[in-house]
């Protein structure tokens, strides 16, 4: 089974394996990753592949190691995912997505009427919350509204 | 205590001991307010106010308590803002007035265009008003009247009318439970104070009630805050017909009023207090109209530091 697997998610000799990202969310990945037809380095995704712990998406970025901040934006969407870096077919680095406290530029605020939906010059900016009850919640920190759902909607 | 440079952006960036502050600086500046003594505080200070949304009696007020102070006032009023600054972005505008005035106060139809511009104005930025969102100078003139005309510690207030889109009664309420009101909300079933409000209110240790009458409730509080219903907010007329009766402050009313009530409403009224109330003890609200004066005063001398 195990090397089935391996078959369809090749090694990649130096990079970035995001891993046990949310079934149907590796795309969003990329969008949250601001990674786009511009972006130069050899990217491969697997979606909905049968894991451990259910389906899961795969991505993996060859040539290129992210930084933590940038990946860390992954667990508005998707908390259980993993980061491995990989260096000379090893991982030299696992480590667990963490949520981060604030993000700007990655998420559009839901109020028509706020300043970060104009034409001004700025991002978005959102405080990022995690409790117990609503998840995650994202609090603009122009207009103050919350958004509690939807967030792979919103991105930018 | 220094304001100086200080952005008065949303009550909720205000402590209880810094609101204080800025009342007794109201408060002092009041005679000057009245006309009755000269103060050349703000001399050779300019103040511009930049309103791309028109609020004739907000401008006047930040007019008259920069006149008041011997400042210079730069009258960008709503119809100049646009034609002036021909497509520019709001943050190119403040980054150029900014060299022209030593403070801005904006209003902007934008929700967080006040925080915004803070971010790019290298002067203090004072929200006259953006969107729905925050008028943080009519509450600081609200709390200045209250503690006037009645007092603010464990204060017993009822709240009228539209509660649900009334910026003004949200952030007066936040503003009240620092200093550990009663609050009674009085409004019909569809304009009742948004639930993540009561919510944060009663994190604060608030004792709150909800009524849809004001007889209920009107010999039990020291303040009654009137507001605005508008017509609009209701598909049925004829529902309005009956709200517009049951949220009216009559004389007849008043019969069973503590004689220590004092009646505010942030103008302008439609027909929420009958003009027979004016003339009697109970009605505050005009003169709570001037007392936006001495209090948009103490903040314009605190944030261009003339006052420390
Ligand atoms: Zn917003």
């Amino acid at each position: 089974m195990k090397e089935k697997r391996d078959l369809k998610i090749q090694a990649i000799e130096n990079g970035t394996v995001i891993d046990h990202i949310k079934a149907g969310q590796a795309l969003n990945v990329l969008r949250i990753l601001g990674i786009s037809s511009a972006f130069r380095a050899t990217i491969s995704f697997v979606m909905n592949a049968p894991g451990a712990a259910g389906i899961k998406d795969v991505v993996k970025i060859e040539g290129k190691e992210l930084s933590v901040e940038e990946l860390n934006r992954i667990a508005l969407i998707s908390p259980k995912a993993t980061i491995n870096i990989i260096r000379d077919f090893k991982v030299v680095q696992k480590n667990k997505v963490v949520l981060p406290s604030y993000v700007e530029g990655v998420v559009r605020c839901i109020n028509p009427n706020c300043i970060s939906n104009s034409s001004e010059p700025i991002k978005s900016k959102f405080s990022v919350l995690q409790s117990e009850e609503e998840g995650v919640t994202l609090n603009c920190l122009y207009c103050e509204h919350v958004i509690s759902e939807n967030i792979a909607e919103n991105l930018l | 205590m220094s304001f100086k440079n200080r952005n008065v952006i949303s009550m909720k960036d205000f402590s209880r001991k810094e609101i204080n502050y800025i009342l007794d600086t109201a408060e002092k500046l009041e005679p000057v307010a009245r006309g009755k003594k000269r103060s050349r505080l703000l001399d050779g200070k300019i103040i511009a106010l930049l309103f791309f949304e028109p609020s004739t009696r907000t401008r006047l007020s930040f007019e008259s308590a920069a006149q008041r102070l011997g400042g210079q006032v730069l009258n960008l009023g709503s119809v100049e803002a646009s034609s002036v600054m021909k497509g520019e972005n709001l943050a190119d505008t403040i980054r150029v007035i900014s060299k022209y005035a030593d403070l801005i106060v904006l209003r902007h139809p934008l929700d967080g265009s006040a925080r915004m511009a803070a971010e790019f104005a290298s002067v203090p930025i004072i929200n006259g008003g953006d969107g729905s969102l925050h008028h943080p100078t009519q509450t600081f003139l609200d709390l200045y009247t209250i503690r006037r005309e009645s007092h603010l510690e464990g204060l017993k207030i009822a709240m009228a009318g539209d509660l649900k889109y009334g910026r003004t009664v949200h952030s007066l309420c936040h503003a009240l439970s620092l200093y550990g009101a009663e609050i009674t909300l009085v409004s019909p079933p569809e304009l009742r104070m948004p639930q993540e409000i009561i919510r944060d209110l009663q994190k604060n240790n608030i004792r709150i009630r909800e009524t849809d009458a004001l007889e209920e409730i009107i010999g039990d509080v020291e303040v009654l805050y009137m507001t605005r219903v508008q017509r609009e907010r209701f598909p049925d007329p004829e529902e309005y017909e009956k709200v517009k009766n049951k949220l009216k402050v009559t004389g007849d009313l008043l019969k069973n009023a503590d004689p220590s009530l004092k009646i505010l409403h942030p103008l302008p009224r439609v027909n929420e207090i009958s003009p027979e109330v004016d003339s009697t003890p109970y009605a505050c609200y005009f003169e709570q109209a001037f007392y936006g004066v001495p209090t948009r005063m103490a903040l314009l001398a605190l944030a261009t530091g003339v006052i420390e």
